[in-house]
């Protein structure tokens, strides 16, 4: 190891010795073990965030019943068996809180930025590994902030996961005050969890990549997962300064987004925004890079347009950062803006265009092994175009003015959010979790719950497109209260009990996730047949990856090349013709 | 032409209907091509043993034509919408001849104000009436859109109009109605614990029934003084 | 294990090559990065609140007292003239005077932050603080008098949200100093491998720059 100047004497100096359980599981700075950490804490996230769907979908279709297990819930929350307002308007606000902040978000960057990058290109771990270990704890403790604000006086935030102020900004009108406090709190503390990931992924990513790495040889997923790691650091700390600005506001009488003191409602919204759409790609991002990996394998065919991929990726980044004010037309913004906004966010359908015609690129005249993860990656591209797709309705203004702030809207963000990057993590999951917990997922359960999602999933979210067009408001806890919308109960309790059983489909998923960990079958070292570097490793990995960093001697998706009789062809495995890195004109 | 779209009436719902229509077909196109060959290549390409994938790195060609296509398509339809969004919510677009309304709104409840003889806001022969806006068909209305506390969304589905109402500045929002009749106005922002039954109304008056109704309130609000 | 070699000053071995430096210089600048957006967000809400309510700020020297935090200001500019001259010193191998000009820069950061706290103490007890004047205070006596800005609910919000963040990332900069000093005695740092004290440096002289600009926009204009 000394002749290969790790970069990492923290790790290293425990390196063939025996860790002891504490910092061999719990205080790990492993990026593997910190990885797997993430993904059991927002696999939590995730589960809360459904269960609080599933409240809201309750109140939804059947207004006036009384809430099943409505009985466990003080009378604050839930009085005589009906959900009060407060309530449910606390719960729309952490069901979007809790998917967005810890499911979503650190299921693609925290678990997968984690585990895959070193793997993926060759480094033993990540540049700075003990702060690695201090991005989990932190988000542990931003956790544990937003949490502690269900149990406090007055409730939960209610203002929405947008936060608008001045709603936000004034215990007076929600009457909210330690929730809402704690909501900020913990975005800040969270944020800074995210930042010193981000900054290790950058710096792991330009710094550590194996000999031969070249960077258009970097696999989709570290591409779009480096792209998403710039995002992250240049969007969070927006999100953080608007945030204690806020709590100042709520604390200590500042008035930034008082209007009555001077200060300006609408700067919130171009602070949260102006965050808010780089996050929707860093939301994503990463779930588009990795579906590219399943589906280069799963076709047994090399990426289509590799190039015009890692230029997509870019170009979404960057259009991402000029584009806030599309979720801004009815603001009350200077109409040309809305116009310069409109355009800016229509070209953003060019980059995502391209990358699903890349991806049936790939798939056309393949040889599709249809396995669980290339289900669910192929799903995801069907469901990405429809979220895609309806975007165009949003971005065109005049559309919007009916649109907006409906069920359009809901319908929308789910299928780019659950259709798109929830469909992309079960396929990354499955995929990789062979090389997480060295067995396999039961195939046959995977491929249930995949049937059982996929038409659950349409069934609950494709009805939402239908109430958005009838004029249905989001965020509304009682939709019967208007006229206009009496004839929408039956399509609301229908999506309601889809929801349900969407719902209840994921206890396939949960069940194969944990039984398999236990009696899974023994998961090879490269179970799929895939090019990727971390496949030539046992599974899971031993500490420090590799005995000896691997050279790389072509791009990750090699597939059914002629050159070989299998129809995959490692990076990192050498033929007769390969030059060795240094030879083939590399600098140093 | 009024398929999955509630009724529009007012003057430009059928504008911004129509772009919606439009939309609604590009996009169908998208849909069905990219669905449907989804579903052909997952049949037609399925695993056959001893079968190699096709080895390609891409094409320089269809990557072209796949950046062109959709970069025209967007442009097309931002030019189309543009024209549209600037008649209904460009600088000056309400029309000179607009007759004025005020509208406040609070939690949870919207205010109407009315000008009273003079035509004029913030005179002393203005009226509130709450909860009810009531204004003539096929005579172009300009609201003065206001809000006391948080921000709120003024909503009223059949005539296409959506503002929200921002602290602090009054918003002009204008409309043409085209038909008689009692519209619902909903709050489209989230404002707090009764944001959902923020629900209030538009009538729409004959130009001789609004002054039938106008005459008999501005009469109440006189002896109510 | 052969770490304490001028490798670690030069990307690491046996990679592709990356952006030149080591890691801990990458991410520091990436951290940066990060930290520039976190200012733009607060500097450019002010810049956006200040055009929108010109009459709620006071003019410059109004209420904020000018000649101390110039003061102030050539004292943390000299600190980076300290922290550079540290550089230099153990990249000689001066010892002595990498440990002279840590001690220096510490106390220099130290003093800037003790005299902003006077600074804080100060305008309270006059009665401006983050939600405008105290009623009965000396500047709303002033501002009764036409003197001052009848509301200043904006300028407080801003100058202390501002400052206060900044001065909070002078009291980080220092705590990390002192521990960088802590090393510097127990002679961690060499002339080829001297990593902590540069990137340290990096980060003082941003806080540095970050406060000429405040202090710029806050104070004079
Ligand atoms: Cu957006
Ligand atoms: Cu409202």
């Amino acid at each position: 190891m000394a002749t290969s100047a790790p970069p990492i004497d923290a790790v290293h100096a425990g390196h063939g010795h025996e860790l002891s359980f504490i910092r061999k599981y719990i205080f790990s700075t492993d990026h593997k073990i910190i990885g797997v950490q993430f993904l059991l804490l927002s696999l939590v996230g995730l589960f809360l965030g459904g269960m609080m769907a599933m409240a809201i979908r309750w109140q939804l279709g059947f207004p006036e019943g009384s809430m099943p297990l409505g009985g466990i819930f003080p009378e604050t929350m839930v009085s005589g068996g009906v959900m009060l307002p407060e309530f449910y308007n606390s719960l729309v606000t952490m069901h979007g809180t809790f998917m967005v902040f810890f499911a979503v978000m650190p299921l693609l960057v925290g678990v997968f930025g984690n585990y895959l990058i070193p793997l993926k290109i060759g480094a033993e771990d990540m540049a700075f590994p003990r702060i690695n270990m201090w991005s989990f704890w932190v988000a542990v403790i931003g956790t544990v902030i937003m949490m502690a604000g269900f149990w406090v006086e007055g409730g939960h935030s209610q203002a929405g996961w947008t936060q608008y102020a001045p709603l936000s900004a004034d215990p007076q009108w929600t009457g909210v005050a330690t929730g809402q406090q704690l909501w900020l709190l913990s975005i800040a503390v969270l944020g800074l969890s995210s930042i010193l990931g981000a900054t290790n992924y950058i710096t792991t990513v330009v710094n550590l990549r194996a000999p031969g790495m070249t960077w258009f040889r970097l696999p989709l997923s570290i591409w779009s997962l480096f792209i998403t790691a710039i995002l992250v650091v240049l969007a969070i700390p927006i999100l953080s300064g608007a945030a204690i600005m806020l709590f100042f506001d709520q604390t200590i009488g500042t008035s930034f987004f008082n209007a009555t003191a001077g200060g300006q409602p609408i700067l919130w919204q171009h602070l949260f925004w102006y965050f808010g759409h780089p996050e929707v790609y860093i939301l994503i991002l990463p779930a588009m890079g990795m579906v590219s990996e399943v589906i280069a394998n799963g076709s047994r065919k090399p990426i289509f347009g590799y190039h015009s991929m890692v230029y997509a990726i870019i170009a979404i980044a960057f259009l991402g950062w000029i584009v806030w004010g599309h979720h801004m037309f009815q603001s009350g913004m200077n109409p040309t803006l809305g116009m310069t906004f409109m355009i800016s966010t229509m070209f953003i359908a060019v980059p995502s265009a391209i990358k699903v015609f890349n991806w049936m690129g790939t798939m056309w005249r393949g040889n599709l092994t249809l396995h669980v993860p290339m289900l669910n990656a192929i799903a995801f591209v069907a469901m990405f175009v429809i979220g895609g797709l309806s975007g165009v309705y949003m971005a065109s203004t005049p559309v919007d003015i009916y649109i907006h702030d409906t069920y359009f809207i809901v319908a929308h963000i789910h299928y780019v959010l659950f259709g798109g990057s929830l469909f992309a993590l079960f396929a990354a999951i499955t995929f990789w979790y062979p090389k997480m917990f060295g067995r396999m997922m039961s195939e046959a359960w995977g491929r249930v719950h995949f049937a059982l999602t996929f038409v659950f999933f349409n069934l609950t979210f494709w009805p939402m497109h239908y109430l958005g067009l009838q004029g249905h408001m989001r965020r509304i806890y009682d939709p019967s209260q208007y006229e206009f919308l009496q004839h929408l109960s039956g399509t609301n309790r229908f999506v309601t009990i889809s929801a349900f059983l969407l719902m209840v489909s994921q206890v396939i998923f949960a069940a194969n996730f944990i039984l398999s960990w236990f009696y899974g079958k023994k998961a090879s070292e490269n179970p799929w047949n895939d090019n990727g570097l971390e496949w030539s490793t046992p599974s899971p990995p031993p500490h420090g990856n590799w005995p000896d960093v691997p050279t790389v001697y072509r791009g990750p998706y090699e597939f059914s090349s002629p050159e070989v009789e299998e129809d995959f062809l490692p990076q990192h495995q050498k033929l007769p013709g390969d030059l060795e890195p240094e030879a083939a004109g590399r600098g140093s | 032409m009024n398929w999955l779209l509630p009724p529009g009436n007012s003057t430009f719902a059928g504008d911004i209907d129509f772009i919606y229509y439009v939309i609604l077909v590009i996009t169908g196109i998208a849909f069905v091509i990219v669905e449907f060959g989804l579903l052909w290549f997952v049949i037609r390409y399925r695993r056959r043993p001893g079968r190699k994938a096709y080895y390609t790195h891409g094409s320089m060609k269809a990557e072209v034509i796949w950046t062109a296509i959709p970069a025209v398509t967007v442009v097309v339809i931002g030019v189309m919408s543009g024209g549209v969004w600037n008649q209904v919510k460009g600088r000056n677009a309400a029309p000179a001849d607009a007759m004025v309304f005020g509208l406040t709104a609070k939690q949870f409840e919207w205010n109407a104000t009315y000008t009273g003889a003079d035509g004029r806001l913030g005179t002393a022969d203005d009226f509130v009436v709450r909860n009810q806006l009531h204004v003539p068909v096929d005579q172009p209305v300009l609201i003065k859109l206001a809000t006391e506390d948080v921000i709120h969304s003024f909503f009223v589905p059949n005539l296409r109009v959506k503002q929200d109402a921002l602290p602090g500045k009054t918003i002009d929002v204008w409309f043409e109605a085209t038909e008689p009749g009692e519209f619902e106005i909903a709050c489209a922002e989230l404002c707090g614990l009764g944001h959902y039954r923020m629900r209030a109304f538009v009538t729409v008056h004959t130009a001789d029934d609004f002054a039938r109704w106008m005459a008999e309130q501005t009469a109440a609000a006189a002896a109510g003084e | 294990m052969a770490h304490a070699n001028a490798a670690y000053m030069d990307p690491p071995a046996h990679r592709e090559i990356g952006a030149g430096v080591y890691n801990e210089k990458l991410g520091m600048w990436v951290f940066l990065g990060s930290e520039v957006l976190f200012f733009t967000a607060l500097i450019g809400s002010y810049i956006i609140l200040r055009f929108g309510t010109p009459e709620a700020f006071a003019e410059p020297g109004g209420i904020l007292n000018i000649p101390v935090t110039a003061v102030n200001t050539f004292l943390l500019i000299c600190s980076s003239v300290t922290m550079v001259k540290a550089f230099a010193a153990v990249h000689d191998g001066d010892q002595k005077g990498l440990k002279l000009y840590l001690v220096a820069t510490v106390l220099i950061g130290a003093t800037f932050v003790s005299v902003q706290v006077f600074e804080y103490v100060q305008l309270i007890h006059e009665g401006f603080v983050p939600s405008g004047y105290v009623a009965g205070s000396h500047f709303a006596e002033l501002a009764a008098a036409g003197e001052l800005p009848a509301n200043v609910n904006i300028y407080g919000s801003s100058f202390y949200t501002m400052t206060g963040f900044h001065g909070f990332h002078v009291t980080m900069g220092v705590i990390c100093m002192v521990y960088v000093t802590i090393k510097a005695f127990q002679g961690k740092y060499t002339a080829t491998d001297h990593r902590g004290v540069e990137v340290i440096g990096l980060y003082w002289h941003f806080v540095d720059l970050v406060w000429i600009i405040l202090f710029t926009i806050v104070y004079l204009v």
